[in-house]
């Protein structure tokens, strides 16, 4: 690619010619503010923030749009740069809805800190605010267009990341409003509730769910067992709420935070990780000697699993039958774990913390009450849950280290990678090649379905049979790939699809991770991996079906996999949904 | 029933104009307008037809369809009457003439009669302002119109409707 000289500032720089300007000014670490760019994904000019002083060019450009010329000369902080930009935010604040004390972005919001920088002290135009009705239909998040600025940035990661397209600009003008068709709640369009639109808006204009207060009300009523659930991207994560950096593991002062809050057991969804793993791992061995139907493609992915339902029904047949991790210990908990504990299931209340918002969702499911009560009573997000610690004044980075609580608190390596993109399919490799062979195979990592590509095949060996399989994660990724099975292009036994990029530890619930836009970090829960693939080989147990605990819980319980039993408490049915809202 | 064989009819057509454009880039528009043609207006389902057989996201139909004034989600009357409130028409008048249109049929700017008959809509400039004040009913313009020639214009398609509806037409635009 051709190389192309510019000043900018007074500072020569040389980069590609594809270059925008801004890109060229990032690359001489000169911060220009840009609030509707977003790397790869949107770049429009639409919010005008970014505009920059052009040697002989008439008016100010948008220098996310602007490409690089030779011999350019720009200015990003002349006097004419700096009033323009203050106007544009001041017009920009002017009809944004400015409660930030009250806002859940608060201290976390882009607009918050480029008002800060630019040290916008008064707004000059007393502007109206746009009437955007808020929106919280759905059980799993939340629009408050009366924060939204319009950026266009949740458009689209929706349309070109997640390829589910259930947001876009509509009307014109002062009405510009996004939202759904026909001013549609998000709960009726085919909106699959993964929350990556939450990562993508700079303010607060999405939004989980926020549940707590049902969580605080439990937790106060002396009638209540209240249990808690922890999956495994979560532990990785909550750290960077409390300042600890990027991918952290903090397993053991979550859990003690969790104890802190009064919850009567602290269990570990990955103890359910490695059950779905025996079951599904027994579906597939089922389908191998039946000859098929072939791929059968995981469900654990809420999100995922409402995508297929919306746009591909033809496909239902082929997901797992298995529910997800969280569901499983929902039916165990209030099953079980009653029965040995000897209370009744009513009085049992269910939290999971979750990196996902589409858990919210997939807890309200009509089919997940196999206990005769909801199995899951409430899902909170890594982030709900950091604001619950921050709430009880508890000095999290400073905690001791506590174990989960017994019987459900033993988990292997396997469960651990249950979080990040790959690790379904590893694990269950882990635990296919065991079980076909008969013996404990030594060689059990299977490095070609690790790390953040988008698409990841491979044909593994196991015994006679040999297993073709791909690994999709974001919904953009897997619907390439499912477009590709579809037309009979390509064949595989077992397919893994998390809907968020990364799989669960990228999730719609985890910490806003700054770094994603300050420096553009795409591969932004690398550390995140990095810390559950650690995890995985400081296991005392790495294959599912190697848990203690596991293996009691059949003997006592189940029988075996996939058993009647099992089919009552850890199966369940998927259902086509309409792509068209109601008229 | 009949208006049903006439939907499925009009989706007939819309197919084939879809099948003709689909591939080409900006198709979207032009199907879009082929389509309010074709229906007079672009409920829920005829977007979603269009975006099911464009392969493109219904909320890009539906961002498109609110954006530009030329299409129209609700049903609009057999007659839809556009005056002109461009400065020159203004100027000239135009006012009392949608106030007397408005009187006339009983119904405020944007809305549609009860029969189904008229609608009326005030536009911005449509660039006839040496004709000033103009109006539109669907595609036959009238210049230098007076608020007496309002009852006359309103009446001749009045008669027209009634015509058809003794021919035993069906009263679409042709």
């Amino acid at each position: 690619m051709n190389k192309v000289n510019l000043t900018i500032d007074g500072r020569q720089v040389t980069v590609s010619a594809d270059s925008t300007v801004l890109e060229a000014a990032r690359k001489l670490k000169i911060k220009i503010p840009t609030l509707c760019y977003l790397k790869d994904i949107n770049a429009i000019g639409a919010c005008r923030m970014c505009l920059v002083e052009v040697k002989g060019a008439r008016s100010l450009q948008a220098s996310c749009v602007l490409p690089v010329e030779e011999g350019m000369e720009i200015k990003t902080n002349s006097p004419l740069v700096r009033t323009t930009r203050r106007t544009v935010l001041e017009l920009i604040l002017s009809n944004h809805n400015r409660e930030c004390t009250l806002c859940v972005r608060n201290s976390h919001c882009e607009l918050q800190t480029l008002a800060m920088e630019i040290g916008v002290r008064e707004i000059s135009f007393p502007g109206e605010l746009p009437e955007r009705p808020v929106d919280q239909q759905s059980p799993a998040l939340l629009r408050d267009g009366s924060k939204c600025i319009l950026c266009r940035r949740c458009v689209a990661l929706c349309h070109q990341v997640q390829s589910v397209g259930v947001i876009q600009a509509t009307e014109r003008g002062f009405q510009t409003t996004i939202e759904p068709v026909f001013g549609k709640s998000l709960n009726e369009v085919a909106c699959i509730f993964c929350g990556q639109c939450i990562h993508a808006c700079p303010v607060a204009a999405l939004q989980e769910k926020d549940e707590r207060d049902k969580v605080w009300k439990a937790l106060a009523d002396p009638d209540l067992h209240v249990l808690v659930q922890t999956a495994p991207a979560v532990r990785v994560a909550l750290g960077e709420e409390f300042g600890l950096g990027e991918g952290r593991n903090v397993t053991g002062k979550m859990v003690a935070a969790l104890r802190q809050l009064a919850f009567d057991r602290i269990f570990d969804t990955n103890l359910s990780a490695d059950l779905t793993i025996v079951e599904e791992s027994h579906e597939l061995m089922e389908r191998v000697n039946q000859g098929g139907p072939f791929p059968l493609i995981t469900s654990c992915s809420p999100a995922w699993v409402k995508y297929v339902e919306h746009h591909y029904p033809q496909l239902l047949s082929h997901l797992s039958t298995c529910k997800s991790p969280q569901q499983m210990m929902g039916a165990l908990l209030k099953t079980y774990y009653a029965q040995i504990a000897n209370i009744d299931p009513a009085k049992i209340f269910v939290v999971s913390i979750m990196p996902c918002t589409a858990k919210k969702f997939e807890c309200q499911r009509p089919e997940m009450r196999a206990s005769g009560f909801q199995d899951v009573d409430v899902v909170l997000t890594t982030r709900e849950l950091g604001q619950m610690i921050r709430q009880a004044g508890i000095d999290f980075p400073n905690l001791t280290e506590e174990d989960f609580d017994e019987p459900f608190g033993e988990s292997t390596g396997a469960a651990m990678i249950f979080g990040v993109t790959g690790g379904v399919a590893e694990s269950a490799l882990r635990t296919v090649a065991d079980l076909l062979t008969g013996s404990t195979v030594e060689k059990f990592e299977y490095e070609e379905v690790r790390g953040l590509e988008g698409i990841k095949e491979s044909t593994v060996q196991i015994g006679e049979q040999r297993f073709r399989l791909a690994v999709a994660n974001g919904i953009g990724q897997a619907k390439k790939l499912l477009e590709q099975i579809v037309k009979g292009e390509k064949q595989y036994h077992f397919i893994e699809v998390m809907a968020c990029p990364g799989g669960c530890i990228g999730g719609g619930g985890q910490p806003i991770c700054k770094e994603r836009i300050e420096k553009e970090k795409t591969d932004f829960p690398i550390e995140r991996l990095k810390a559950l693939y650690k995890a995985d080989k400081g296991s005392t147990w790495r294959k599912s079906h190697e848990n203690p605990t596991i293996k009691e819980l059949y003997n006592k319980f189940f029988e075996k996999p996939n058993s009647k039993k099992a089919h009552e408490l850890l199966h369940t049915a998927y259902m086509k949904r309409p792509l068209t809202p109601k008229e | 029933m009949s208006i049903c064989s006439c939907q499925n009819k009009k989706f007939d057509k819309l197919r084939e104009i879809i099948a003709e454009k689909k591939g080409t880039a900006g198709a979207l528009i032009p199907v879009m307008h082929e389509a309010q043609e074709l229906f007079g207006h672009l409920p829920i389902h005829v977007q979603s037809f269009i975006a099911e057989a464009l392969e493109v996201p219904m909320a890009d139909v539906y961002g498109v369809a609110t954006f530009y004034s030329a299409f129209t989600l609700e049903a609009k009357g057999t007659y839809s009457i556009h005056v002109c409130l461009g400065t020159a028409c203004y100027v000239k008048g135009a006012q009392a003439i949608v106030d007397k249109l408005a009187e006339l049929l009983h119904i405020k700017v944007g809305e549609t009669t009860e029969d189904g008959l008229f609608t009326l809509e005030a536009t911005r400039c449509i660039g006839a302002c040496g004709l000033a004040p103009v109006l539109t009913v669907n595609n036959e313009v009238y210049s230098q119109v007076s608020v007496e020639q309002i009852d006359g214009i309103v009446h001749k398609y009045m008669e027209m409707a009634w015509k058809d509806e003794e021919d035993g037409n069906s009263s679409t635009n042709s």
